[in-house]
């Protein structure tokens, strides 16, 4: 259904172009093309990849990114097309296969053991044998010293995998696909869960890889990242390359153009909506009793109709807790009042009746019922809303009107309300939450990072909804790792540290550079 | 990422269409292929005896004795289900019905009440003992956080022992024989059953309406009520149901009443249709036939009927093979083998169905994208 015509020119147009450095190549795609029934995943892809190159992919999720990685890895096979490592054409039935060919993969969600030490994670699979049986512990220790030195991994491999941080992690890891003779590391959004030092480790790591003749396939939609990393760029939209650009030359906005193919929206909110009517206000609440480690500390905030307060910190410092303590779902200590009213000792779902909207950080595992269709997972968290109920009933009718409601206002691509919700992108599963949440005219919206991991199109969709909720008078508490999403948004701002309120800003004249060290415990009083 | 094995194990994840339907039927045929197998093994006429188990199972004495096994067993089910719609494992409802309908019949026969009065009186006293005694397994989950599977199965082997001390306290010698039970239950609350198979002279359970109207219940509280709702999310996903705002802990509790209180129908239809006294002999294991049947039947009051159905018709075939020289256990065999080959059957169809939609989702918003109308109706 799809022709190569016009496309495969193009192709052969790039291909001829690279001929000339053949013997520098490490990995070429040409004319990739993978069909789902009804549905083509990847369209005549072509990419080129030099050998020691940092080359990253972008794309908007779904544009076809994690496909064309299974195909490369050999999860999947292409109908079409031809993939050549290091010059010569191969065919992967297996992920065994791509991994003897050279190629190894490091998934965005780590896979090993806590309770195994380094040393027995790496081996798991691939152990080297001693006489036959016995597990040659001390040749495994040897030579992941020595590839923890040759890459300056700075790897133990007799700790406990549980002792080590998410960083170190991730080497062990890349060290795992190492020791299995890879030369070509494909890396799925290593960023996603590594804090901002981390990252910057991780890309010293990857620089000292590419310096030992490593090459590195890096695939990310953190824009800044994949800049500052990576020698080419090669830009992924709706199943097919559309352009290689080099780092150099173009900027994170216009990155974001090539994915989106359309301007990319600010997230930057106009005039002040702020009233002085209190919607929320929290006075000295804590979580974690004498003698423990404070998790919440003694944090008082107020936030007024109409206002958006954004809370700064790296992740861990208590913004979770401080999240589920105003949803009542953890206990703390303190005081809460919504719109004048108290709430301290009310349940979850008298607090969501009484107007309380939440986005929560992770949608998968407290925000969507993965498993049931759309139309039931408006009635989550809104059990006793009009449309939903009729007393101890369930409407049927009511939650599936409002549901199409929600699917036509909030752009959730979607064929239909009775599809699982498992079947939506993460953007779209993201827009069905922000419509549910903003449904029944709420007083208060709790956004835990309300773009994570959605596509720069839904990013932008999102970030509308909140202005106009905001102007209507909702007041919001913002909570995000993304410091853009913060300043933009935010009316005003705090900063957790070690569960306490430690500074405060105002975005319209805070830098990203003060709001980081702040973020650190390092930063002066504002 | 999506569903854990035992989430699809417990059919809190749907399967839609024909493959909900192939995927039993097909674990069914190979679960007689194997039962061929071991006859053939054994040194057993394959053909003939399973003709013999079907000729025996669809005479009309059969029949009746099929649906009245079929109707504790159906209840037995839905009471395991409803547990598992909720990730509970309410492995107690052996001891609760075993429990439930000794005190039952006890309160019935020291009573005597005008005949619509005194057969409820009897079935709240048994819905009330079942709730209660796995009320107890709810309570102690809530509270302490104890695993409802061991409290359970503690339970049950409590209930054994608490049961024959109470029969012993309360029974008097059976009739004509050396077994002791409880007093007889007056005629006010015997349920008579009705002849309905043509040719037979054995009499259906009355209570079989009950059994039916239990099955439309659990239907109507699963998916029509908020309640209901609760419960599946609880179980689908218990860290969203609290973020919603879901009470988990006094569900767990709500869910094991109601659990015990279904296991308390159980005895029911033996009691009031047939024996009118709780006697040693009363039948016991009818719990763990139960989960069975729940999985088999996915824990859906319309699939439990049906695996029900299947059981009860291979318990009773079962009765003929002896005369034949074969050995009744190569139907323990079969069943254990359905059992495995549906689970075994769920899982790949669930694999199947959950590609497919992915795959019919893209298809259509694919297609839809094509027209250039809706993209630019996007904010």
């Amino acid at each position: 259904m799809i022709t190569t015509g016009p496309l495969g020119t193009l192709t052969q147009e790039a291909s001829i172009s690279t001929e000339t450095t053949v013997s520098e190549v490490a990995v070429q795609l040409e004319g990739i093309t993978k069909r789902f029934p009804g549905v083509v995943a990847n369209r005549d892809i072509s990419l080129t990849v030099q050998k020691g190159h940092i080359h990253a992919i972008v794309g908007e999720n779904g544009a076809g990114k994690s496909t064309l990685m299974k195909i490369l890895y050999g999860m999947q096979r292409p109908d079409e097309g031809e993939i050549r490592v290091n010059g010569s054409p191969v065919t992967f039935h297996t992920p065994g296969d791509a991994i003897s060919a050279g190629i190894g993969m490091v998934h965005q969600h780590f896979m090993l053991a806590d309770n195994l030490t380094v040393l027995e994670n790496v081996i798991l699979g691939s152990e080297p044998r001693k006489g036959g049986l016995a597990l040659d512990f001390a040749a495994a220790r040897k030579k992941i010293k020595d590839l923890s030195e040759a890459y300056g991994l700075g790897i133990d491999p007799d700790v406990l995998v549980e002792d080590i941080g998410v960083g170190t992690r991730q080497r062990v890891e890349i060290l795992k696909v190492l020791y299995r003779g890879a030369r070509i590391l494909i890396l799925d959004e290593p960023t996603a869960v590594l804090v901002p030092h981390e990252v910057d480790e991780l890309f010293e790591n990857l620089h000292g890889l590419v310096r030992e003749g490593i090459t590195i396939i890096f695939i990310s939609h953190h824009l800044d990242e994949v800049l500052k990393v990576a020698d080419a760029i090669t830009v992924i939209r709706r199943g097919t390359t559309v352009a290689e650009v080099s780092p150099e030359g173009v900027t994170a906005r216009q990155l974001a153009e090539l994915m989106v193919g359309s301007e990319l929206p600010s997230p930057e909110t106009r005039e002040s909506t702020v009233t002085d009517v209190v919607a929320l206000q929290v006075t000295g609440l804590t979580i974690g009793g004498e003698g423990e480690r404070k998790v919440l500390d003694d944090v008082t905030l107020t936030i007024h109709k109409g206002e958006v307060l954004g809370i700064a910190g790296v992740e861990g410092n208590g913004q979770a807790e401080l999240v589920e303590a105003v949803m009542g779902i953890r206990p703390s200590t303190g005081t809460i009042t919504l719109a004048g009213e108290e709430i301290t000792s009310w349940t979850t779902l008298r607090r969501r009746e009484a107007g309380i909207g939440y986005i929560p950080e992770d949608r998968h595992r407290h925000g969507l019922l993965l498993e049931a269709p759309l139309w039931e997972n408006r009635i989550l968290g809104h059990m006793k809303e009009k449309v939903n109920v009729r007393g101890w009933w369930i409407n049927r009718k009511g939650a599936r009107a409002d549901t199409e409601r929600i699917v036509r206002d909030y752009d959730v691509r979607t064929p239909g309300i009775d599809v699982d919700a498992a079947a939506l992108s993460g953007g779209n599963q993201q827009k069905l939450i922000v419509g549910r949440e903003m449904s029944g005219e709420p007083k208060l919206l709790i956004a835990a990072h309300p773009t994570r991991g959605v596509d720069v199109g839904a990013q932008a969709a999102i970030w509308d909804h909140l202005r106009t909720a905001r102007a209507a008078g909702l007041a919001v508490l913002l909570i995000s790792a993304d410091l853009d999403e913060l300043i933009g948004l935010s009316d005003w701002l705090k900063v957790i540290h070690r569960g306490a309120i430690v500074a405060e800003f105002d975005p319209a004249t805070v830098t990203p550079e003060q709001l980081g060290s702040a973020m650190t415990g390092a930063g002066e009083e504002a | 990422m999506t569903s854990s094995f035992t989430d699809r194990l417990l059919g809190r994840v749907k399967l839609s269409g024909w493959v909900s339907l192939a995927a039993p039927v097909l674990a069914i045929v190979f679960a007689g292929v194997v039962t061929s197998i071991v006859l053939a093994l054994t040194g057993n006429p394959v053909f003939d005896t399973l003709t013999t188990m079907v000729d025996y199972g669809s005479q009309p004495r059969s029949l009746v004795l099929i649906l009245n096994n079929a109707t504790t067993y159906y209840l037995s089910a839905l009471a395991v289900a409803l547990g598992f719609r909720m990730n509970l494992f309410n492995i107690g409802v052996d001891g609760q019905y075993r429990l439930a309908a000794l005190v039952a019949a006890a309160v019935g026969g020291a009573v005597t009440l005008p005949a619509p009065f005194h057969p409820i009186l009897i079935i709240l006293v048994s819905m009330l003992v079942g709730a209660a005694w796995a009320g107890i397994a709810g309570v102690l989950k809530a509270t302490r956080g104890v695993s409802e599977v061991i409290s359970t199965i503690m339970l049950n082997t409590i209930a054994t022992g608490l049961g024959a001390y109470l029969l012993a306290q309360w029974a008097v010698p059976v009739a004509g024989s050396n077994n002791i039970g409880t007093p007889p239950i007056a005629e006010s609350a015997r349920i008579d059953g009705f002849a309905f198979v043509p040719g037979s002279s054995l009499k259906v359970f009355g209570l079989i309406f009950l059994a039916v109207a239990v099955g439309i219940g659990f239907h109507l509280l699963l998916n029509k009520t908020r309640f209901g709702f609760d419960l599946r999310a609880t179980g689908r996903s218990e860290q969203a149901a609290v973020a919603s705002g879901v009470n988990v802990k006094r569900m767990v509790v709500y869910a094991m009443l109601i659990s015990g209180g279904m296991a308390g129908l159980i005895g029911m239809p033996q009691l009031l249709g047939a024996s009118y006294s709780y006697s040693l002999d009363f039948q016991p294991g009818l719990g763990f036939t139960g989960i069975a049947i729940a999985l088999l039947g996915r824990n859906n009051p319309v699939g439990i009927a049906f695996g029900a159905l299947l059981w009860a018709f291979l318990d009773v075939s079962a009765n003929i093979l002896g005369l034949h020289k074969i050995s009744p256990e190569i139907v323990t065999i079969m069943q254990g083998v359905i059992v495995l080959s549906v689970v075994i059957a769920y899982e790949l169809a669930h694999r199947y169905r959950g590609v497919a939609e992915q795959k019919r989702v893209s298809r259509e918003l694919a297609g839809a994208a094509s027209t250039p109308q809706k993209e630019g109706a996007s904010a």
